[in-house]
């Protein structure tokens, strides 16, 4: 018997996907304009290639490479955001947005409340992080607790290119100053198409599987891994609810509640260190509305409390891997 | 002030007019918070007026500034109306911003008043972009940074000042050098000679002035926003000047010269332009009824921050983000 002829199923990866949304925000609105070392085609469209082309596309004068100055950088997409334009900055990596915390927390989170509405910050900052390229304590900290305890702005993180795409469209168009959170090592991972010129709605999560004995709530890269985890468990007859923050900051309390009150145990997984993390707020909210019908204390994994080591050995030892989910889940079992 | 002087007497009359404002809402304000009517902290730019004076005659509403706690001057020379000034300042919801930011935050974008900031360093990069969104769109816009002598000394500052010139941004940095950052001397925290020194290594035009001579600063400022409209970039403007009242309002200046305060007031450049002014020929009623205009404004403007209400709770959780907390 003939085989089938394979049909091959495109796929996109998230450098593709984030480049294809910032090329339709641009060419969608002319206040759109992008800033961020080496992000135009002179210098290679970006250090991995997320603004290629899109220079040669509109321009310099809106797709501008800048000194490397954080403070600057965001200073000046702030004063271009309140005057109405939709600025979208890249700092090449989370770490270095502690040189722009000022600017970002001080600045962007709080013009429109300390302005009594008077102005706003539709800004979006772009960054990437993530441990597994061996970039050691300074170039992979998920740092995104800092800025979900700030009020006034938004915390986006996509876990697939396909969210990637959407979310980035509504950050650029949202009226909030948004950090959207982009892995770095799996930037190259293929994934499915993204539906054309659909925004993914932000503060809304995702329940990516539904299931009945204990809910995973993560966001990000691993929650990539979080799904192969419940794939495998469910092997097992165990059946795991799924939920993809995608946005962290506003959170979208209602679906986890909801999910948490019908599976009675909960798993929080995020790469970002375990300890005063995103995972310690979602605890804490499930335990202050559901504790008396939680069946298991809710569970949270993080990264280790240490910066990001360099060696290899330390760095897998560093982040939470599929093994160690694994176990937290079957801890909520009891 | 040099008497050879081509300012027409409108223009003279209507930086006088700002001064006269500044000086006079000063001390009220330090009145009322004296008297405790209006709780507030206060960073007096007694001593100051001269500079914002003279560079705004020459910006019209649409041009951007963005200025930092010690601004209340900077607010008022770039026409933010006093009732709405003095409310915010009282923190009362008919204030500029509803009583939410107080007077380190006071925002009026209708006067071009479009940031106020209470972290030093920070109103430069953020005019910048003010400068980038009015030269990305082909306006005419000029966007002012006012900053102080300390805050030459903050990263920000430097980022800012090469970000602008590497992309001729129409701007223009106005360090208020009042000689202290905080209580600190500054020679004791200052490297350069002096701050205009700084515009060399940005390969910016940089300049020093006298801030109390409102014919300097006007000349300086009328060519800095000239270059900035015509898109030859920004200028460092360094306007030496003295605060009156130290740092914040109950400030004990111990850390002050000896007499250092009081020859700065005995060459208040209030009174100084005033006298100039009569003697040039204008008409000592001219400047009687601006006054009084002005005392006029500031008593109706006391008035209604005393009198208006204060923000509604409900206040508390609102503008922190586009939609409202659910």
């Amino acid at each position: 018997m003939n085989a089938p002829a394979k049909t091959k199923v495109p796929t996109m990866n998230t450098i593709q996907t984030v480049n294809l949304a910032l090329d339709e925000a641009m060419e969608l609105d002319p206040n759109v304009i992008l800033l961020g070392e080496d992000i135009a085609d002179g210098q290679e469209g970006g250090i991995v290639g997320v603004t290629k082309g899109l220079s040669s596309k509109y321009g310099t004068a809106r797709v501008r490479s800048t000194p490397i100055s954080e403070q600057a950088i965001i200073g000046a997409a702030i004063g271009a955001a309140i005057v109405g334009m939709r600025p979208v900055a890249e700092i090449m990596l989370m770490n270095f947005t502690t040189v722009a915390m000022d600017m970002i927390v001080n600045h962007a989170a709080k013009l429109r409340y300390m302005s009594g509405g008077q102005t706003h910050v539709p800004l979006t900052i772009r960054t990437m992080t993530g441990a597994g390229f061996g970039t050691g304590g300074q170039h992979a900290d998920y740092l995104e607790a800092w800025f979900a305890h700030t009020a006034g702005m938004k915390v986006v993180a996509p876990s697939s290119p396909a969210d990637a795409y959407g979310l980035m469209l509504s950050c650029i168009f949202d009226d909030d100053p948004c950090l959207f959170i982009e892995n770095m090592p799996t930037y190259w991972n293929p994934g499915a198409m993204p539906e054309a010129g659909k925004r993914i709605p932000l503060g809304k999560a995702n329940v990516v599987r539904e299931g009945s004995d204990v809910t995973v709530i993560s966001y990000s890269r691993i929650f990539n891994d979080c799904a192969a985890v419940a794939a495998k468990l469910a092997g097992e007859g165990i059946s795991v609810e799924l939920i993809d923050l995608r946005t962290i900051s506003p959170l979208d309390q209602a679906t986890l509640l909801k999910s948490v009150a019908k599976t009675r145990r909960a798993v929080v997984v995020h790469e970002a260190v375990r300890n005063f993390g995103v995972g310690a707020e979602i605890a804490a909210l499930l335990h202050e509305h559901l504790f008396g019908d939680l069946k298991s204390p809710v569970q949270r994994v993080g990264a280790n409390h240490s910066p990001v080591p360099f060696s290899k050995t330390l760095e897998m030892a560093f982040v939470p891997q599929q093994s160690t989910i694994e176990a937290a889940i079957r801890r909520a079992l009891g | 002030m040099n008497p050879e002087s081509k300012v027409d007497k409108a223009t003279l009359v209507d930086i006088y007019r700002r001064m006269a404002l500044i000086q006079r809402s000063d001390d009220r304000f330090r009145a009322v918070i004296k008297s405790g009517k209006i709780v507030a902290p206060y960073y007096s730019p007694r001593g100051q007026e001269a500079i914002p004076a003279a560079v705004s005659v020459n910006l019209t509403h649409e041009d951007y500034i963005c200025t930092i706690y010690r601004g209340i001057h900077d607010m008022l020379a770039k026409g933010v109306p006093s009732k709405l000034l003095w409310a915010e300042i009282a923190g009362k919801a008919t204030g500029t911003c509803k009583g939410k930011g107080g007077p380190m935050h006071i925002t009026h974008p209708e006067s071009g008043v479009m940031v106020t900031t209470g972290i030093v360093g920070s109103s430069m990069p953020i005019a910048n972009g003010l400068a980038l969104a009015a030269q990305i769109r082909g306006e005419k816009r000029v966007a002012v940074a006012y900053f102080g002598d300390g805050a030459s000394n903050i990263g920000a500052f430097h980022e800012a000042l090469n970000m602008a010139s590497v992309w001729k941004l129409p701007v223009v940095f106005v360090c208020q050098n009042n000689g202290y950052g905080e209580h600190t001397r500054y020679e004791l925290a200052t490297s350069a000679k002096q701050i205009s020194d700084r515009a060399i290594g940005y390969q910016m035009p940089g300049v020093t002035i006298d801030g109390n001579d409102p014919l300097a600063v006007y000349a300086a400022a009328r060519e800095a926003v000239a270059r900035a409209r015509a898109g030859e970039g920004p200028t460092l403007i360094e306007a030496k000047t003295f605060r009156f009242h130290g740092h914040v309002f109950g400030d004990a200046d111990a850390y002050m010269g000896k007499g250092e305060k009081e020859a700065a007031m005995a060459r208040d450049p209030v009174p100084l332009f005033r006298s100039w002014l009569v003697e040039g020929g204008v008409a000592e009623a001219e400047l009687a009824a601006l006054e009084s205009a002005i005392d006029h404004e500031i008593d109706e403007a006391v008035a209604f921050a005393l009198e208006s209400p204060v923000p509604d709770l409900a206040e508390l959780s609102t503008d922190v983000l586009a939609e409202e907390a659910v």
